[in-house]
């Protein structure tokens, strides 16, 4: 007798979220399944991963990733057109890290500016991300609204402190959003339901937990994003349906793993192999959470990621 | 949780008057309030309706569908107009569930209208010869109407036991009858058996102000023992719902949770 492998089967689905604009733009979401049980039910689309570029040069960056993008990293445009040209990029995310008050305190007009000049530079969906001060954010994300109407880009990150501005700015604009919780399941789920109460289109929201970096918290990420699949999968609960990102790169390269030096910590080996296998881990634990949207720094890491995502895509005959 | 939206009942002088005037207004009125509140079935109730039974049944089940994309629970001893009705009915938005069988032998072709028109039906555990005692002869005759319907080729998926609520102002003991009797039925197959009850007969006979406590409070015990469906008011049992949800885990607590 034939062995029939069990099934598991959910009354809910991730809702269907399109980026950016033409032949370039791309899908995420639309499953009904677990992450990768593409033989269960349905899974139409394949996580995808943006490359993260700056609007200021990566001045903070470890080298190991810096160096990466050392000839073009001084102009996002330039930037984002090498990830997209010669590292065949999906997506782009343009962090305008810049604008932090912190880091130059650069005003929102030139900020869209800079928004602006990526959208020209390239094809691919756009991810336009503010420097994560709640209220600079508010002033730079509508000016960079503005900027990227029509062109089915996403925007965010709408928070607790200033969701009721910018989810009015992607609604005004026709865009994608990213609503950011901090690691609460219920505030996340909170968040998503004050934002569509505006008349936002759940739909066109992606749902941002949180993210960190292996070994700095990723047990937690982790199981608010598998709790929250879970809810939209198996409760049906719609507000929880939004696909789900997973802002990887931010996190990794910050941590020591991927800074200490070889001579100081031989035993942990090679400074950029190591730095490059902590993005990759990282990223690909939120794959099998149910991310399905990563953003990125090191190519190696997406090639990685990228390979690990196709070969766990594959029909299984 | 499926509520059963129970307004629309001849009892109800309003809904009664539009119904011998063939007026859908308030008819559609009710069964937009009550979706709009939570209900995700209509109980459309003629009562025994001798004369013109199919007709009324048909204009009841269109007027309702016109209104709001609810299956309909088709709530008559006239197993004509359930036929009636069931043919007028739409399934696009869910099947319709008859209301009711028993274990009364006049209400055995129910069955047969379940297996053709291949819809789901209410079994009253209640036989010809009165009221069930206590919890256990409820799920004696559950059986009995379980095994018939098997015989007549209704899925156990498609049935929904009903234990009969009485009133508790005549028949207090009943009350924690029907509450094991709803744990039993449960037990009667895998999966579950699926239950209803029609809840606000619970408070039937007590003071106005009254009801509401009784009808919340008991709902809340029902769905703590796994009850699941009631032909209720879903206006004022979508609080006790939704917060039940919550407490059993079965929807994600966020601050905004009765708002959705």
């Amino acid at each position: 007798m034939p062995f029939t492998p069990p099934k598991e089967s959910f009354s809910g689905k991730i809702f269907e979220l399109s980026m950016g604009r033409g032949d370039k733009a791309v899908t995420i979401g639309g499953e009904n399944v677990m992450p990768f049980h593409r033989f269960e039910g349905m899974s139409p689309s394949k996580p995808v991963v943006a490359f993260e570029v700056q609007d200021v040069p990566p001045e903070d960056w470890p080298d190991t990733v810096k160096e990466a993008f050392k000839d073009v990293s001084g102009d996002p445009a330039a930037w984002a057109a090498y990830c997209q040209d010669s590292l065949g990029a999906e997506a782009i995310a343009l962090r305008l890290v810049g604008t932090h008050p912190d880091r130059g305190d650069i005003p929102a007009e030139q900020a869209a500016e800079t928004v602006k000049k990526v959208l020209e530079a390239v094809k691919v969906p756009l991810i336009i991300l503010g420097s994560n001060h709640a209220e600079k954010d508010t002033a730079v994300l509508v000016k960079a609204a503005e900027a990227a109407k029509g062109t089915g880009s996403v925007i965010g990150k709408a928070q607790e402190a200033n969701y009721k501005t910018i989810a009015a700015a992607a609604m005004a604009n026709d865009l994608k959003l990213i609503a950011m919780s901090e690691l609460d399941i219920n505030l996340s789920k909170q968040l998503n339901i004050l934002i569509t109460q505006m008349g936002f289109d759940k739909e066109k929201l992606i749902t941002d937990p949180m993210c960190s970096a292996l070994s700095y918290g990723l047990e937690y990420t982790y199981s608010v994003m598998e709790r929250i699949k879970q809810a939209a999968l198996a409760q049906n609960d719609a507000v929880l349906q939004p696909p789900m990102l997973a802002d990887v790169g931010v996190y990794v390269w910050k941590v020591k793993e991927t800074q200490a030096a070889e001579a100081d910590l031989p035993e942990w080996g090679e400074l950029a192999a190591r730095g490059i296998a902590w993005e990759a881990v990282t990223a690909s634990s939120f794959l099998i959470s149910g991310a399905d949207l990563l953003i990125m720094r090191h190519p190696d890491a997406v090639a990685a990621v990228r390979k690990y995502i196709s070969e766990f895509s594959m029909e299984v005959r | 949780m499926l509520i059963i939206g129970e307004k629309l009942s001849i009892i109800a002088k309003r809904v009664r008057e539009a119904m011998l005037k063939r007026d859908k207004g308030p008819i559609q009125e009710i069964a937009k309030a009550q979706w709009n509140a939570g209900a995700r079935m209509i109980d459309a109730n003629i009562g025994p309706a001798e004369d013109e039974g199919e007709e009324l049944m048909q204009w009841m089940v269109r007027a309702v569908q016109e209104a709001v994309p609810s299956p309909v629970c088709l709530d008559t001893t006239n197993s004509k107009a359930i036929e009636a009705g069931l043919k007028a009915h739409d399934n696009q938005w869910g099947r319709p569930l008859i209301n009711s069988t028993s274990n009364d032998p006049e209400r055995f072709p129910i069955l047969e209208l379940a297996a053709k028109y291949n819809c789901q039906v209410i079994g009253l555990t209640v036989g010809k010869g009165g009221l069930p005692a206590d919890a256990e002869e409820r799920c004696a005759i559950a059986a009995e109407i379980m095994a018939r319907a098997m015989e007549y080729g209704v899925p156990l998926e498609d049935l929904y036991l009903d234990p009969l609520v009485l009133q508790i102002a005549t028949s207090q003991d009943h009350a924690l009858h029907v509450i094991k009797a709803i744990k039993m039925f449960q037990e009667l197959n895998d999966p579950p058996m699926k239950t209803v009850v029609g809840l606000s007969n619970i408070s039937n006979g007590c003071p106005k102000h009254v009801r509401p406590i009784i009808n919340k409070h008991y709902f809340a015990l029902l769905m703590y023992n796994g009850l699941t469906s009631a032909i209720a008011d879903a206006a004022e049992m979508g609080e006790v719902a939704k917060t039940i949800d919550i407490i059993m885990g079965e929807t994600l607590y966020a601050h905004s949770y009765l708002e959705m």
